[in-house]
């Protein structure tokens, strides 16, 4: 009798959970409404080993409530807390928001530092290079089916004055309109054409239409824009606190006007989860392409899982960002290049490279710019001044530069008071926490006196960016947060930014807070030459390589992985060294550094 | 009767409002602001956009008044039901994500405590009284009740999801489905509960089953079981009233289980990727959302003492001498 009382609670809560999960989603413009048509076959969750439903030609029904599993990619890496806005504009938007549902004028490939015509047809300078005229693409709809013009675009850039966007762009654009199939910009004098390159292909255009009303709209971020219009190959299908789902949109342009196609009807992403859940799922053909970081890739790699990467050995991964050593440099003895110095021959980031992440990536080079910008390394200069790993020259110079050994060993301030110093990282950040006991150890075996610590995320935010009542109080922290991208000139605005940006959250450049007023002039020099002009940008990098080599303001330690694994079982024919050169990551901003290339590419595994 | 229950009202709603204040500080206290914490995720935008998102966020969250004016908006905003809204979800009401968690951690807890304390008690019971069973099984009930819930989970996980795929070790649903009244995503739903389900109830299940085994033991050697059984009165008889008094603090202990573990679910739910109410304090910690944290420990705190009220309900019923004391005599 009581057991029958409990067996009904059981199902009664069941019941309960099945109710509201109906419930929470109609927000969903598909989910209970229309009676669901019987599923042919039952589709296995993810994981599960039954054959999946026979595969349907042609397109689902928008309605379709289960995706047929050899029609849907499965991935996860860039979600870290439920989707909670579509809006474009918003860099916290979900997953493929900007890339798979909006898209950008062009395309920027790292790998061929090419830049590839996409929502526009072409572009044009002007003689004097102050004006730039906009080819707008035929042919392109929006996904409620009006069509896309020069309107758009020009209301695009347009909008940029909008304060509440915290776009800087109408600080060198004159103006912006549309003309006929052409939207013309012009530029106040010396326009930063680097950071202009960079707008092009990371603006997501949004519709005149649409947007029109919000132009000036303090509250425009506060649109969350679920199953918003766009141009791009997918549309919004539903999302939950865990996962975000997009479905095809059959009258994608590129399909007739660049013969492209993407082939999974359904991408659900999966938004992040323990490492073990993650791993399971990797394995087990849950999820097709992971884009976290998973220790123990390389065995995996090896172990028959179907599991492959972009490069089949060391190290596995592309590079994404470097991750540096940031010093604060308002602090003693951290305030002396001779230290510094000395602190970057101290470490070996071989060590990181092989003991803490098993080669899964490279050592960066002295000057800490990625594979990509190799062409800008000035490698004569970097062998004459660069800082390499080397104990017995770290200590020599310390002693050269007046700092003497204590009676414990260890490296005093030159007035003789002991110097320790704290190196941060978040905890839980696990291969980071591994790093920083490396290069304590490193550093120790030089005679300074390095203490690892892990406090929460926020606390290292707060010690390293400082709040609005207190400076930044860290000694150092590891850092990664500039990303790949078109130019170097990223790299240097991070590492010479001037002026100081206020403590606080905005604060996301120069956190060394290294004043160098040469070099800031440089990284503007930079910005200003045009795109193309590879040799100018050469000269210049050098210049400013040489300062960096020189008075180590950051010190480069290691190039984090574009993390990037991927079961065969399901999709295959992925991104790689022997298949074909895109980014495989679904990340901000890589969809249109060519990983939108991958869906066009990725093929269905056919069911034997 | 009225003044035993306008008493204990009082007391729950004392304790409400200090746990309510408490709920609200101990965040404040926490290392870190969590706009900047927001603002640096979104790494690589420049700095013109970090600073309006940092405005943005700052004003959206009302981190911009003193927090006096924090703790009355507080206040004011709870008695209209509204939580305020969530750092972690981007502006989402914290309510809304409550209340789409709540129903999972429910489903998940109900029925492990309820049905673990059951079965626990009931085997407790007859274990007291089987020797074969007390030396055998209940060696087994020790192994369980000493399982930290995260390593249970994981062995579940592995061995009945990862390996044996008999069910789905993630998600409260699959990723191949959107929610429906359908046979389909109801059995679904409920392939996806069992894991999690199971690794509370038989950590639960260990835990009831030893301390009712040793409460019955113990009641069977007290005197009035021994007078009982001296005037010549069956068995049957000497182990109803050694149940019923063995089930006193077994009562006493399910209401502080049922504070308790919400911390058990919220490694289970971390660990099968479960979207309950567990799964979110985590989130919400790892963010330093205030209002999320906040939010869910006042679901809790309401929880805690409704299932207090209840539990002091149901002594009255299953001891007389509760009622007795209730209408001012002695037991």
């Amino acid at each position: 009798m009581q057991l029958g009382k409990s067996r009904v609670l059981a199902l009664l809560a069941a019941a309960s959970i099945v109710a509201s999960a109906c419930g929470s989603s109609s927000a969903s413009p598909t989910a209970g409404t229309a009676a669901t048509p019987a599923p042919p076959a039952v589709t296995p969750a993810p994981g599960d080993t039954a054959t999946p439903a026979p595969s349907a030609t042609g397109l689902p029904p928008t309605d379709a409530t289960v995706y047929p599993r050899e029609q849907t990619l499965y991935t996860s890496g860039k979600q870290w807390g439920a989707p909670s806005t579509w809006n474009p504009l918003d860099p916290n938007a979900a997953m493929g928001v900007v890339g798979l549902q909006y898209e950008t004028l062009f395309l920027y490939d790292p790998i061929k530092d090419a830049y590839t015509p996409w929502l526009a047809s072409g572009a044009d300078w002007d003689a004097a290079k102050t004006t730039y005229t906009i080819h707008v693409r035929d042919g392109v709809t929006w996904s409620d089916g009006s069509a896309f013009s020069a309107d758009d675009v020009a209301f695009t850039i347009n909008l940029a004055s909008n304060k509440a966007i915290g776009s800087n762009l109408f600080t060198f654009v004159d103006t912006a309109t549309a003309s006929g199939k052409d939207v013309v910009v012009k530029f106040k004098p010396n326009p930063p054409y680097q950071e202009w390159a960079q707008w092009i292909y990371n603006s997501p255009i949004v519709s005149a239409k649409i947007w029109g009303p919000l132009k000036d709209s303090a509250d425009i971020l506060k649109n969350l824009n679920a199953n918003g219009v766009g141009t791009g190959p997918y549309t919004y299908k539903t999302a939950a606190q865990d996962r975000m789902v997009w479905q095809k949109n059959p009258t994608w342009w590129a399909i007739k006007a660049l013969n492209l196609n993407v082939q999974p009807t359904y991408i659900v992403d999966i938004v992040n989860s323990s490492n073990n859940v993650a791993l399971g799922q990797l394995l087990a053909g849950g999820l097709d392409l992971d884009n976290n970081y998973l220790p123990g890739i390389a065995q995996i790699v090896q172990g028959g899982y179907n599991v492959t990467t972009y490069f089949a050995g060391p190290p596995y991964m592309l590079s994404g960002n470097t991750a540096w050593l940031v010093p604060n440099t308002k602090k003693k003895p951290l305030d002396d290049p001779k230290f510094r110095k000395a602190l970057a021959e101290a470490i070996n980031p071989q060590n990181v490279v092989v003991k803490d992440y098993g080669n899964i990536v490279v050592a960066a080079d002295p000057t800490g710019l990625l594979p990509t910008w190799s062409k800008y390394i000035d490698a004569a200069q970097v062998t004459a001044l660069g800082a390499t790993f080397n104990t017995a020259k770290a200590k020599a110079d310390l002693a050269a530069a007046g700092y003497k050994a204590g009676a414990d060993g260890m490296v005093t301030n030159k007035d003789g008071s002991p110097i320790k110093l704290e190196l941060m990282v978040p905890d839980g950040w696990s291969d980071w926490m591994a790093a920083e006991n490396l290069i304590a150890a490193d550093a120790k075996l030089a005679g300074i006196n390095i203490n690892p610590t892990h406090p929460a995320y926020n606390a290292v935010v707060d010690a390293r960016n400082g709040t609005a009542t207190a400076a930044p109080t860290f000694d150092l922290v590891i850092n990664n947060d500039v990303q790949i991208g078109n130019t170097p000139w990223t790299y240097y605005d991070y590492i010479f930014r001037q002026p100081q940006i206020a403590a606080g959250a905005a604060r996301n450049r120069n956190y060394e807070q290294y004043d160098n007023a040469d070099a800031w002039a440089l990284v503007q020099k930079l910005d200003q030459t045009p795109v193309e002009d590879v040799a100018t940008m050469k000269t210049i990098t050098s210049q400013l390589q040489k300062i960096q080599l020189t008075d180590v303001p950051i010190i480069p330690l290691w190039y984090n992985g574009e993390w990037s694994q991927v079961n065969n079982s399901v999709w295959t024919n992925w991104p790689g060294e022997k298949t074909y050169q895109v980014q495989p990551a679904t990340w901000n901003g890589y969809w249109q550094m060519g990983a939108i290339y991958m869906l066009t590419n990725i093929k269905a595994v056919p069911k034997s | 009767m009225r003044r035993y229950f306008g008493r204990k009202l009082l007391t729950y709603s004392i304790t409400f409002f200090v746990a309510a204040t408490i709920d609200w500080m101990i965040p404040r206290f926490m290392p870190g602001d969590p706009v900047a914490s927001l603002v640096s995720r979104t790494n690589g935008i420049s700095p013109e956009a970090a600073k309006a998102l940092s405005d943005y966020y700052t004003n959206l969250f009302g981190l911009n008044q003193p927090l006096p004016v924090q703790y009355l908006n507080f206040w004011g905003s709870l008695i209209h039901g509204n939580l305020g809204l969530s750092v972690y979800g981007r502006g989402t009401p914290v309510a809304d994500m409550i209340m789409a968690a709540v129903p999972y951690t429910l489903a998940l807890l109900i029925p492990a405590i309820l049905l673990s304390w059951w079965a626990g008690n009931t085997f407790g019971a007859i274990a007291a009284r089987r020797r074969v069973l007390d030396s055998s099984v209940l060696p087994v009930g020790y192994i369980l009740t000493a399982t930290p819930y995260m390593w249970l989970a994981l062995v579940l996980s592995f061995v009945l999801g990862f390996s044996m795929k008999l069910f789905p070790f993630s998600g409260g649903y699959g990723f191949n489905l959107e929610p429906t009244l359908t046979w389909l995503f109801f059995t679904d739903l409920v392939a996806h509960w069992v894991l999690p389900f199971l690794s509370l109830f038989l950590v639960g299940f260990g835990g009831w089953a030893i301390g009712m085994r040793n409460m019955i033991i113990y009641e069977l050697e007290s005197d009035y079981s021994r007078y009982l059984e001296a005037l010549g009165a069956p068995q049957s008889l000497v182990r109803k009233y050694a149940f019923r008094n063995a089930m006193l603090p077994q009562i006493t202990g399910l209401a502080l289980q049922l504070g308790v573990i919400v911390a058990g679910a919220l490694v289970t739910e971390i660990v099968f990727s479960y979207p309950g109410l567990g799964h979110l304090v985590f989130a919400a910690i790892q963010n330093a959302d205030y209002f999320l944290l906040q939010g869910i420990f006042m679901f809790i705190i309401v929880g805690v003492l409704v299932a207090n009220f209840l539990v002091d309900v149901v002594y009255v019923i299953v001891d007389p001498r509760t009622r007795v004391a209730m209408r001012g005599g002695t037991a």
